[in-house]
């Protein structure tokens, strides 16, 4: 059924086409547009007014109910009448302590659930006392070694009552091992654990670009985790799938989405070629978008987005359960649209692209700190940022009606086209073989480098408009006295000390045992590792120690080349 | 929108002479090799008697060229090559080979994305080079750094080619041995025959062996060297070898056959021939060099035998034999 | 490879370092575990398309690694983009072992996130130029181009 008769469809066009032929002529004889065309960021054509005929073509089911499939108007029936967004500012720095320090403060501040930085040793699944990782140790996120760090990570905080994020990708499963090793060592119900991994490797190689093994056998931890976690934590959402580092590397928001979603389908083919049922895990796939600068493209991406997932869950995977096709999102606003300059207007641009997210119908944000384009936020930019998105939660009344943009014809013109691009792209990746070998080709790599290039060459013409940087350029406006969040230098000898108090203390002959046995089993493909990687923390195994020894059987990722 | 410096003066550095860097490049040193490399490329005047008493200390190393289409994995098989001669004691010298961009002459030069863990060894150099509009797969000076690494006493020398496509084959005048690198699953077998870079092939290389597809690539190779070889005259059979350079498998059995076709080569006496035909192009190809340099330099001169041509005085090949003066050469333009 | 085996003269009063400007050889490179490297390859192109070489390094690169690159390729410029918050000590590692290989004539420039507060330790390290992140095309390529030519050929 469509949504308009085709009696007013007719009617509409006619009264449009005489509008074009008067007011508008007259118009435009008088002054001329600024733009001879109007377009998306992603390069959707723009038309100067949308009606009725143009959305006479998209049937009323495309729409449907908020909660039901396609899910295109929001993930949940009652969406924020029912529940408000999570306000989920990510932190991470130093030692385990420092960081747990942070997280109070936040709890505090009205924050509703933790988010966890490691660190980059800790991502790349190296001890702090890695040669390698020289200098790098608690800087962009907090150091973690052993299982004990995790426990001092969540010290005094009740981990069946908050939900925990963890943005960890490569060394993820043994970060989760931890964080269960942790939950049962205090005596909690791991079936009331709640919370999300990162977990999302494709987009590791393609993006975010922190990896240790080669692409198969990443994929291969992920199924493992996705398939331990669903009966071992049911409540905990072992990935989510992060189309952010897509745009962040330079994508645009078709690719974000259409990427993030050959990404989804390989995970999925992945978990049930190993004989689970889509069901079983799917409602637990989460997914991390941005909200970005097109304040209206980014709202029709959401929706589109959700759609696209129902009908791959229904579709080509046959999920049965509505919850298997239910997009719930993460969301951030964009990093990449911070400037130096004048870093005040940072607040403005983040509470716009928050505002965009909330239309959009995000179940959880971060909103950046305003200093971001400088350091690690303060707490006092963080605070900033959880009172941006209390302010829209709280004062100015948009979330009482569920997807209020929706059946705005445009809203709906530009969700429907964005839809059909990124079928488009999706036909394309199943067409050159999957996601899964176009990443070790490094077609995305290729396609997101020459976005990110355009982009800069757009900037740097004048034609996408930064305030501040290249339009209305305030010379005598410095870049600013901001106060810098400060690295604590002790932070790496700490952790040392730690490692080898550990090493020293822990029974040797039973972690080199555990390694071995690790090792054995990832020789052969349809083991579960979780099972073993749990034991070995429990018994101080370290988180290097543990890639390291996969490493030996399974390599590290060699780099295409592209540029 | 400024960039920040600091307080203190840029340093104004010194040119030191290149010949004064040729004892230093014979006892090995990195630097001084790197910096004559980069007067070879520029074409620097100055440079030329240090080249040409760098040449007399040529002549030892083993120059093996590595071509095939993009994408087939070259830069990652030098990196593994580069481990394998390295771990038996060799230094190895790479020169590796990447298009200049014919809009803004400059290039990304990419290999040692690959081949960084292994050239990071003190036992190998890894020497970027754009080809800065010279056709063939190579660049122009391509042949005077592997001089200057023969000099320094670096041997195996490798050759990697940008990915060839037709007539760009200059590797086989430039090479003792030529390793061919196919790669599964690119369709590049067919590629490789239109190319014609087949039957240069001292050895074939099939990449990728860890997957099925690699099977196939090898057998067909297989197939195409019993229908009969160009190289009728020699006594080599050029072996076709899988190899994984990610895995490191059979990179052994690699190094062995390109050691092996240059004992072949010298034992046989096929390298005097070889030798020859590289001296013979390198004359022929710095002479061009030489011409369009002075072609380009004397333009008033030229100025007068293009008049002369336009007024129908003389015809284009007249003119031509009168600069280069060949005047007693016979007709054949 | 048909080289120049220039047998002309060389002219003693036109030094070849004044000669020609010579191509500009970059090493962009990204150093320590950082794997933010969109910054470093829209430099990398930016300078390509300003006729200059440019050698890719690829990510996780130690600051002994770098260095040696940079010898071998003989590049006028190293040029780091670093997001992860690390710079001080790796930019004093990268200074400390251009000094060890007698290197100090190749610059040194840094992009990234950087604070201020910073830049004083940066010059310590040797750090030559630090180039804002919301620079243009243009200015990046300027500042390289007049280091080189306040420097001279080497």
């Amino acid at each position: 059924m469509n949504l308009f008769s085709e009696t007013a469809i007719e009617d509409i066009r006619e009264k449009q086409a005489a509008w074009e032929e008067k007011e508008l002529a007259a118009a435009l004889g008088n002054r001329p547009e600024e733009k001879p065309a109007y377009e998306t960021e992603c390069g959707i054509p723009l038309k100067r007014v949308y009606t009725a005929a143009d959305i006479a073509d998209i049937p009323a089911d495309e729409l449907g109910f908020p909660g039901a499939y396609p899910f295109t108007r929001g993930a949940y029936p009652t969406m924020y009448r029912g529940r408000p967004w999570t306000i989920r500012q990510v932190a991470g720095f130093g030692n385990p302590e420092a960081t747990n320090q942070r997280y109070k403060y936040m709890i505090q501040t009205g924050q509703t659930g933790l988010s966890t930085d490691f660190d980059l040793p800790t991502l790349l699944g190296l001890d702090s006392d890695d040669p390698r990782a020289f200098g790098e140790v608690g800087r962009v996120g907090v150091a973690i070694d052993t299982v004990d760090d995790v426990d001092r990570l969540f010290d005094g905080i009740d981990l069946e009552k908050i939900s925990v994020s963890l943005t960890i990708n490569p060394s993820a499963w043994v970060v989760y091992a931890m964080y269960v090793a942790v939950a049962e060592r205090r005596g909690y119900d791991l079936h009331k654990l709640a919370g999300t991994l990162q977990a999302d490797p494709l987009k590791e190689y393609v993006a975010q670009k922190e990896w240790i093994y080669p692409v198969r056998p990443a994929v291969r931890l992920l199924r493992d985790l996705i398939m331990y976690s669903a009966k071992a934590t049911p409540k905990i959402n072992p990935i989510s799938l992060s189309g952010y580092h897509l745009s962040d590397v330079g994508g645009n928001a078709l690719q974000e989405i259409a990427f993030i979603m050959a990404f989804t389908i390989a995970y999925c083919e992945e978990v049930t070629g190993a004989g689970m049922d889509i069901d079983d895990f799917a409602p637990r796939l989460s997914f991390f978008f941005i909200s970005h600068q097109d304040f209206f493209e980014q709202i029709c991406k959401f929706r589109a987005a959700r759609r696209v997932y129902a009908k791959i869950m229904a579709r080509r995977f046959k999920a049965r359960k509505p919850e298997s096709m239910r997009l719930r999102v993460h969301v951030q606003t964009a990093a990449m649209s911070l400037t130096k300059v004048e870093h005040h207007n940072n607040l403005m641009r983040t509470a716009i692209q928050a505002l965009g997210a909330v239309l959009g119908g995000c179940q959880s944000m971060h909103t950046n700190g305003l200093d971001e384009a400088f350091a690690i936020p303060t707490e006092e930019a963080m605070k900033l940022a959880i009172r941006t998105q209390q302010i829209i939660r709280d004062e100015i009344n948009v979330t009482s009606v569920i997807d209020p943009l929706g059946g705005s014809y445009f809203i709906e013109r530009l969700t429907r086209d964005m839809e059909t691009e990124i079928w488009k792209l999706l036909d394309e990746v199943d067409e050159r073989g999957g996601a899964v070998k176009l990443v070790e080709e490094g077609w995305f790599q290729q396609k997101l480098a020459d976005s990110a290039y355009a982009t800069f060459q757009k900037i740097d013409a004048g034609e996408k408009i930064s305030v501040g940087v290249n339009r209305y350029v305030d010379e005598a406006s410095r870049s600013a006295e901001v106060h810098i969040h400060p690295y604590d230098e002790a932070c790496t000898q700490l952790q040392i000390d730690r490692l080898q108090a550990v090493r020293a203390s822990r029974d040797n002959a039973r972690v080199r045992e555990l390694l071995k046995d690790l090792a054995e089993q990832a020789r052969s493909d349809d083991i579960n590792l979780l099972p073993k990687t749990i034991e070995a923390v429990k018994a101080k195994a370290t988180l290097g120690e543990i890639c390291a020894a996969l490493r030996e059987v399974w390599g590290a990722y060699a780099e295409p080349m592209i540029v | 929108m400024t960039v920040f410096t600091p307080s203190r003066p840029v340093r104004r550095a010194a040119y030191r002479p290149s010949i004064e860097l040729v004892p230093e490049i014979l006892a090995g040193n990195v630097a001084a090799i790197a910096r004559m490399i980069t007067r070879a490329e520029a074409g620097y005047p100055e440079a030329a008697p240090a080249l040409a008493e760098i040449y007399r200390h040529t002549g030892k190393a083993h120059v093996v060229g590595i071509t095939g289409v993009p994408g087939a994995g070259k830069s990652t098989l030098v990196s593994s090559l580069i481990r394998a001669f390295a771990a038996e004691g060799h230094k190895v010298g790479v020169v590796a080979v990447d298009p200049s961009s014919p809009f803004s002459g400059g290039a990304i030069l990419g290999d040692r994305v690959r081949m960084s863990e292994a050239a990071s060894s003190s036992q190998a150099f890894v020497r970027s080079m754009a080809t800065r509009g010279h056709l063939g797969g190579l660049a122009r000076s391509t042949l005077q750094a592997v001089d200057v690494l023969d000099a320094a006493g670096y041997s195996p020398i490798i050759i990697e080619t940008v990915g060839v496509g037709q007539d760009e084959v200059e590797v086989v005048t430039a090479a003792h041995s030529i390793v061919v690198l196919s790669a599964p699953g690119l369709g590049d077998d067919i590629q490789a025959i239109k190319a014609g870079i087949l039957e240069i092939a001292d050895i074939h290389a099939v990449s990728k062996a860890d997957k099925p597809e690699a099977a196939a690539t090898v057998s067909a190779l297989r197939g195409m060297m019993t229908l009969g070889s160009e190289r009728v005259r020699s006594k080599w059979a050029p072996p076709v070898l899988p190899v994984s350079a990610v895995s490191g498998e059979r990179i052994g059995e690699l190094k062995d056959a390109i050691s092996r076709h240059w004992g072949h080569l010298r034992d046989s006496g096929e390298l005097a021939e070889r030798q020859r035909g590289i001296c013979r192009t390198r004359i022929l190809g710095a002479a061009k060099y030489l011409f369009q340099r002075k072609f380009d330099e004397r333009a008033g001169e030229i100025g007068e035998h293009i008049q002369a041509v336009v007024n129908r005085d003389m015809d284009p090949a007249g003119a031509a034999r009168l600069l280069l003066g060949w005047t007693d050469e016979g007709q054949a333009a | 490879m048909n080289e120049a085996s220039m047998t002309e003269k060389a002219s003693g009063d036109t030094p070849d370092r004044d000669a020609a400007a010579g191509t500009i050889r970059v090493l962009v490179a990204k150093l320590g575990l950082d794997g933010h490297d969109r910054g470093a390859k829209v430099v990398a192109r930016i300078l390509r398309d300003a006729g200059m070489e440019v050698v890719y390094t690829g990510l996780y690169k130690s600051p002994g690694e770098v260095v040696a690159a940079a010898v071998q390729e003989d590049v006028d410029v190293i040029g780091v983009s670093l997001l992860s918050g690390s710079h001080v000590p790796l930019f004093r590692e990268l200074g400390r072992c251009l000094r060890e290989e007698k290197s100090e004539h190749i610059f040194v420039v840094a992009g990234g996130v950087i604070p201020e507060q910073d830049y004083a330790a940066l010059w310590d390290s040797g750090v030559d130029a630090i180039v804002p992140q919301e620079a243009r095309a243009e200015l990046i390529v300027t500042t390289i181009r007049s280091l080189i030519a306040a420097r001279g050929r080497v």
